[in-house]
């Protein structure tokens, strides 16, 4: 029987010729990633069980990124935490302020994920180097623990859903729609305990920043991971940045999926999540009209370059309306300053923006962009659950750069296209 | 004992809100435990009560503060029609009982008396006078939960230093 994508990679990593969805298998790990938040939780149990080695210090990320530049002083503590710990075992891929980018912005624009790798991390959209042709999943503070340890995790080998991309992109649809079309088909729990693995001719329709959006969503369709095929652009992207050898797998051509699922995107219109769940989506149009107070427009869903082009594009000579405070995060260093060569970054404060040193800060309603009661905000985040931003009565609205945007310009979901 | 039934999607933002994980303590933890959810949670219960969840219980983040959160109030189990993954591996890595088994989320009512036997996987409401089998865990995952939680296990076979 055949074995997909993500069953290769692993039967490869826990030293057997082939493994079955729902085989207990134990597997090696090529990176463990640890961020502010579950970093210190893992360190305390790390130190709890007595453990003082860790497997490898090349093999280990701990970036902070959460709560940083530190919001509060308990925030500063576990970053103090974090920052001992990784002196003490002279982590090599340790990331502070100044550094620091969105861990899973920063880690393949570092080479730290290639094709055919197997990575965890103490962070649910650790799934996004699936954009890479990797094995790539979010795990516990223990997870992490025992993988800093040991260098081994266990999985339950995942059955699959084969998602076939079909067609071209229309103007202002990418990733950002085609994750949030594909999750309000399928439902928060709709890929539960399975891998996501996109195919297809549509596939190459993608730029490598679509698809880091759609594998770092694949969490919201409960999913363990969502991995698409190395092509040209995968390796484009890889050249300069990883220079160790990497291993492309493929699906075996007679692979079992447990279901397949078809999305023609030429027939995409952008797409947002409504209140409370990523799930409840709709299209712009269905949308259009409701009030906003706040835009995010960042992430380690949207916070790439290709994510600010859009958005600057739309905002270019244009104001962000009274009443809307929009702010914008570049992922990462790099890409806040390849976003100021393009210009980017003087259109978003000439049009009004707030623009913010990396961090994940408001996503998660940490700081830099947390809501009061009643508001809502047009988010280019993941994740639009009761109280995630704010109080319980606020309210998220998922959506891509463009749409954000053209919302931050108009104080209303709007499609991008009918912006004055 | 005390039952506290929820919805489907349980997510981890309402388990324990992003604003409380700045302060990783158990017991810090477990007084706003649902906070987001269920105001009352915190304040109302006891060790020995048991949650009853829907479908995708503990989705969305990774934090292991979810069900840390909830062993540290004492609750003995969670029952649910079916865990988020990775809500699931950390509770299994902690080892706090969880079980999947829609039709005791389906059998059980409010205020009802329910027993657990974590050794058969055996859930008994013991007011109606139903009992029912919960999918027992694979001996793999068995002997980490036997052995404390993961390090643990690692540690007894010696594959942690």
């Amino acid at each position: 029987m055949g074995m997909t994508m993500t069953q290769k990679i692993l039967a490869k990593h826990a030293g057997v010729e082939a493994v079955r969805a729902g085989q207990l298998i134990e597997a090696k790990l090529d990176l463990v990633l640890g961020n502010d938040i579950t970093t210190p939780v893992a360190i305390t149990e790390f130190e709890k069980a007595g453990l003082t080695q860790v497997f490898d210090r090349d093999r280990i990320a701990i970036v902070l990124d959460h709560s940083t530049p530190c919001k509060d002083i308990k925030s500063a503590q576990l970053c103090a935490q974090a920052r001992s710990f990784a002196r003490r075992f002279d982590i090599t891929h340790f990331y502070d302020v100044g550094q620091v980018g969105i861990e899973h912005a920063l880690l393949p624009e570092k080479g730290l994920t290639a094709p055919g790798e197997v990575i965890i991390g103490a962070d649910s959209h650790t799934c996004t180097y699936g954009a890479l042709g990797a094995f790539s999943t979010g795990v516990g503070s223990t997870d992490m623990a025992a993988g800093m340890a040991t260098g081994l995790a266990w999985f339950k080998v995942p059955a699959a859903i084969r998602v076939v991309l079909t067609g071209k992109l229309p103007p202002y649809v990418g990733g950002k729609d085609v994750v949030l079309h594909l999750i309000g088909l399928i439902g928060v729990d709709g890929a539960l305990y399975q891998s996501l693995e996109f195919a297809g001719e549509g596939v190459a329709e993608l730029t490598m920043d679509d698809r880091f959006t759609i594998s770092n969503m694949a969490i919201e369709a409960g999913a363990k991971n969502g991995i698409f095929p190395v092509d040209e652009q995968t390796r484009a992207y890889l050249k300069d940045r990883v220079d160790r050898p990497w291993e492309a797998f493929e699906a075996d051509p007679d692979a079992v999926y447990d279901r397949e699922v078809v999305i023609d995107l030429s027939a995409l219109r952008p797409t947002v999540a409504l209140p409370h769940l990523p799930s409840n989506t709709r299209t712009v149009d269905e949308a259009a009209g409701m009030g906003v107070q706040q835009v995010v427009i960042g992430s380690c869903t949207n916070g790439r370059l290709k994510d600010l082009a859009e958005a600057a594009a739309i905002l270019a000579g244009r104001k962000v309306r009274d009443g809307v405070r929009c702010i914008v995060i570049p992922a990462t260093q790099q890409i806040y300053m390849d976003a100021m060569k393009a210009g980017y970054i003087e259109t978003f404060i000439t049009s009004g923006c707030a623009v913010s040193t990396p961090t994940c800060g408001p996503c998660l309603g940490g700081h830099m962009g947390v809501l009061a009661d009643g508001e809502r905000c047009v988010s280019t985040t993941n994740r639009n659950f009761v109280g995630r931003m704010g109080p319980v009565s606020s309210e998220i609205i998922l959506a891509s750069p463009a749409v954000a945007a053209a919302s931050a310009v108009a104080g209303a979901i709007i499609d991008p296209a009918s912006l004055s | 004992m005390k039952l506290y039934q929820y919805g489907d999607n349980v997510d981890t933002d309402v388990i324990i809100p992003a604003r409380h994980l700045n302060d990783p303590d158990p017991k810090a933890l477990a007084s706003h435990c649902m906070e987001d959810i269920d105001p009352a949670f915190a304040s109302t219960v006891e060790a020995g009560d048991i949650i009853v969840g829907g479908a995708n219980f503990g989705c969305g983040s990774s934090r292991e503060h979810a069900p840390l959160a909830i062993q540290s109030c004492g609750v003995k189990c969670v029952i649910a029609r079916s865990f988020a993954r990775i809500f699931y591996r950390n509770a299994i890595n902690i080892g706090f009982p969880i079980l999947e088994c829609p039709e005791a989320v389906d059998g059980i009512s409010a205020g009802d008396t329910v027993d657990v036997d974590f050794a058969t996987g055996t859930i008994t409401d013991e007011t109606a006078g139903k009992s029912w089998q919960a999918a027992p865990f694979p001996a793999f995952i068995d002997g980490i939960i036997r052995s404390g939680g993961l390090l643990n296990s690692l540690k007894a076979r010696g594959v942690a230093k």
